[in-house]
């Protein structure tokens, strides 16, 4: 039985629509959020933050605070000990300023009180003294060399002398020779661009519960896409054992990529630790714009080469992010995603991440990519433009395939970019007529996806029912895939599967819910789990009957003899020897431990059809249709579903969305009023439509699918907008009044 | 501040509670009642994750104050199913996939049913404009406006 070798593309449950296990509790109220968990004798821990962009903390006065009468506990940075690790350190002085406050709503003291009332009123009574300091927040100012600068020394050894001292790192990615390319071109087009940081915006505010005892154990509550990932910061930053801190995983109220580090969570440790009392904290909206991570901003330079049949001969670009404060690595990720769906003889991006006064910033949804692609999508709609040709054509000529020497590197294996484009170009949305005024926009866009450290148990109950620990927190539908998944691979009903999601001390290490990895790695372990359930099911058998374990094969959900002896016994089915599990050898348990390869990339491609109103500069958004590669839909609603509402988040970065910052340095949109995320009534419907090329990496086929869909939205939206207007835009977001600035310039 | 006395009605059940009159009912509902299904999202009426009926309007519980509610009829995403029973609108949104982490759903469910009390028969245009009000990040709409319209369908037919 090669039990390792099977590719399954025949499904009996994988690619049914089963009604997801915890529906019941989401649409009752009865599900457990971040927020929804109390502790007797729990006090409520507010956060003091600073008012400047940039300043100096001179000296921070809490004895007032600490005096007030129900104030349990006041922490500053000083209750935190120093990391050596650079990477903690900014952790650390990102959850609570040492020294300097960076941005405009940075942590700089907290405290724990018996009610809100008086945490709020203690706040008042904490007395920093600042000295301001010159800010930026506007990346292509602080690349300059006169820039203010956010932090000293913190340039890694490869950013070339001369650059600024807020340039933290420099990538590059490329092969071939982009002078011959160019000089085959028959038409050269150079743009630059610009994107606006944006907020993940989870609709429910990070929120934490901890408490901890004073023989230094503690318990966190927390909402989060990776319990793992929060224990081994906490601990670091507490100084704790690993072993100490449970950390359990609430349900959890959208993330994003932006639950995937800590804020409060620390904090709310410390203060349990100084008051001795289970200590809440539940973030403001305000406090998730200005204090949590939004995406990079980004300014980007794209320079590509067409033949006159639209053969591109060479592709070129320069990316600045900015991720905040602290140093972040997303720039590799813009500059490896930017041209990665062609195949291209010469291409070459640079990219450099740049130090402004802005909170740190957290993943979102392919960090990193949307930006990159946007530019690139919208010169080579252009060119398509100038040079009268179809766009969809042109990006089946040069599309990436199966054999392609990929822009960042690495060959592609079977990809499923020219069946996403072929799917697109027939699809009667692609030559549905267009009214004067309107335009169509398309863009294809691509993700890396990826694997990771997983770990799963399945354990066969009595009763022939089974339960699945994982360690991923669900946050689109995870737990019916996986549940989906294990029935598949034992030949049991879904019904008869639960999955559930264990806290730090339950299970071995997960990687963060990132990447798109869930469906694939955790779904990857589970079948390994029931492969390794069923070969101790069938060796059970085969003492029973007293043949080679060999002998034993696994098929419906039966043990069945094979071989010579085919037919001499009846079959068992799983819950026959689980029954008697207890007399063949005790529990039957499958497990499952890893780290996860074989991810493999995800390309989608986008069409929409827009509107633009002259006359207040508002876009409406006509028809959408979403084209993607699931590889193996598990789940189709919720593969749907990620890429409805990827495309959906793109649509208002590209058209809304953004931190819009004062001369002051200060957030002036910090809410959802001014910060605007799509509404139902923006909105159309949004079709999709799900390919299916197998990754050859899992054994059905699965590939994430999570993020890809966020990739296109910004180039096909700028691209529709562009030839609705007849004006070729290239700053996000388009909104109001920058497309009426546009169409004023023009006139 | 001095406490003050509120007796209410909530889903069908009297209930009395003490509050600080600068207490929202957003919080009175999930920190003094324990409705926890009743979800802050901004706290400044833009999201509509905590909605709730009052006196049979739809409201942002977080903009309404718990000393107001004396002698109302409040109604929560706690009451809306009949003992083990779904409401059409619940079992919809479960078989349509309409949710993905859940927040904003028991705020869009109390909002879909304030409509569907007044017109059950809305087109989808008025149906997305009746749910500007409640904010999803992760679905985009589609499948929610489809799970309403089904359970609509479904409702006029009983």
């Amino acid at each position: 039985m090669a039990l390792d070798s099977n590719n399954k593309r025949v499904f009996k449950v994988v690619g049914t629509r089963p009604p997801r296990p915890d529906g019941i509790e989401k649409v009752t109220g009865r599900a457990l959020y971040g927020a929804d968990v109390s502790a007797p004798g729990m006090l409520v821990g507010r956060i003091l933050r600073s008012p400047h962009a940039h300043a100096a903390i001179l000296s921070i006065d809490t004895s007032a605070a600490e005096a007030l009468a129900g104030v349990k506990a006041v922490i500053t940075a000083q209750d935190f000990a120093v990391q050596d690790d650079s990477a903690l350190r900014d952790v650390q002085e990102n959850c609570m300023a040492r020294g300097k406050v960076l941005y405009d709503g940075h942590a700089v003291a907290a405290v724990a009180a018996l009610t809100p009332a008086i945490a709020k009123a203690a706040l008042k009574l904490i007395k920093v003294t600042y000295k301001a300091l010159p800010h930026v927040t506007d990346v292509d100012v602080a690349m300059r060399p006169d820039a203010p600068v956010v932090q000293a020394g913190r340039s890694f050894e490869n950013v070339p002398a001369g650059m600024a001292e807020n340039v933290t790192s420099q990538c590059e990615f490329g092969h071939g020779d982009l002078a011959a390319g160019f000089a085959a071109a028959a038409l050269i087009v150079e743009r630059s661009f610009t994107t606006a940081a944006v907020h993940q915006g989870y609709i429910e505010p990070q929120a934490c519960l901890a408490s901890m005892t004073a023989d230094g154990k503690a318990d966190l509550w927390c909402c989060t896409q990776g319990q793992y990932h929060v224990r081994a910061l906490c601990a670091a930053l507490l100084g704790m054992e690993a072993s100490q801190l449970r950390v359990t995983a609430s349900e959890i109220g959208g993330g994003f990529g932006g639950k995937t580090t800590v804020f409060i969570e620390p904090v709310a440790l410390a203060l349990s630790r100084k008051s001795g009392k289970p200590v809440k904290i539940v973030m403001t909206r305000d406090e998730v714009f200005k204090a949590t991570g939004p995406t990079v901003s980004s300014s980007i330079d794209v320079k590509i080469g067409m033949t006159k049949d639209g053969r591109i001969t060479a592709g070129e670009a320069h990316l600045r992010y900015s991720g905040g404060a602290f140093h972040c690595g997303t720039i590799d990720m813009g500059a490896q995603a930017a041209f990665a769906a062609y195949d291209l003889q010469a291409v070459r991006t640079l990219g450099w991440n740049v130090l402004t006064n802005r909170p740190k910033e957290v993943a979102y949804r392919a960090p990193g990519a949307p930006q990159a692609i946007y530019a690139v999508e919208s010169v080579v709609d252009e060119l398509c433009q100038k040079l009268g040709l179809d766009p969809l054509d042109v990006r089946l000529k040069n599309a990436a395939r199966k054999g392609t020497k990929s822009s960042y590197g690495p060959t592609f294996d079977d990809i499923g970019l020219m069946a996403t484009l072929e799917a697109a170009k027939a699809h009667p949305h692609y030559t549905a007529p267009l009214a004067p005024g309107q335009g169509r926009g398309l863009s294809a866009g691509f993700w890396f996806n990826f694997g990771g450290n997983t770990c799963v148990s399945l354990n066969i109950n009595t009763d022939g029912t089974v339960g699945i620990t994982e360690g991923n927190p669900d946050i689109g539908g995870s737990r019916a895939a996986i549940s989906q998944m294990a029935a598949e691979e034992l030949g049991i009903p879904y019904e008869k599967v639960r999955t559930i999601i264990a806290d730090t001390s339950s299970l071995g290490h997960n990687d963060i819910t990132d990447g798109s990895r869930v469906t694939f790695a955790v779904g990857l372990a589970t079948i390994k789990a029931a492969q390794d359930a069923i070969q101790k099911m069938c060796a059970r058998v085969a003492t029973l009957w007293e043949i080679d374990a060999e002998a034993v094969v696994w098929e419906d959900g039966c043990a069945k003899p094979s071989g010579p002896n085919a037919g001499q016994f009846p079959p068992m089915t799983l819950a026959e020897i689980a029954a008697i599990s207890f007399n063949t050898g005790g529990p039957i348990a499958g497990h499952h431990e890893f780290n996860a390869d074989g991810a493999g990339v995800s390309f989608g491609v986008h069409l929409v059809d827009v509107e633009v109103d002259r006359e207040t500069g508002a876009t409406k958004v006509l028809r959408y249709t979403v084209f993607q590669d699931a590889g193996k839909a598990v789940h189709p609603s919720y593969v749907e579903g990620q890429m409805q509402g990827g495309a959906v988040q793109g649509i208002g970065w590209a058209l809304n969305e953004e931190y819009i910052y004062g001369e002051d340095g200060r957030l002036q949109n910090a809410g959802f009023l001014d910060y605007r995320v799509p509404v139902a009534s923006d909105l159309p419907n949004i079709e999709t439509v799900i390919l299916e090329i197998p990754n050859p990496g899992h054994p059905y086929g699965v590939r994430g699918v999570g993020e890809t869909p966020i990739v296109p939205p910004l180039a096909a939206l700028s691209n529709a907008v562009s030839r609705a207007i007849g004006l070729r835009m290239n700053r996000l977001p388009m909104s109001p009044p920058r497309i009426l600035a546009a169409l004023s310039a023009k006139r | 501040m001095k406490t003050i006395h509120v007796a209410t009605e909530v889903n069908g059940d009297n209930v009395e509670f003490v509050c600080a009159p600068d207490e929202s009912l957003l919080d009175v509902l999930r920190n003094r009642l324990g409705l926890t299904g009743v979800k802050e999202g901004c706290g400044t009426g833009d999201c509509g994750a905590c909605s709730v009926t009052l006196n049979g309007r739809l409201v942002c519980s977080c903009l309404v104050l718990g000393a107001e509610v004396e002698g109302a009829t409040i109604g929560t995403i706690e009451g809306m199913a009949r003992a083990d029973v779904l409401h059409p609108l619940q079992q919809s949104f479960i078989d349509h996939a309409a949710l993905q982490c859940g927040i904003c759903t028991p705020g869009i469910l109390v909002a879909a049913k304030a409509l569907l009390d007044k017109n059950p028969d809305p087109t989808d245009t008025e149906l997305r404009y009746w749910l500007a009000g409640n904010l999803c990040r992760c679905t985009g709409y589609d499948k929610i406006i489809h799970a309403v319209q089904d359970a609509a369908k479904k409702m006029r037919t009983v």
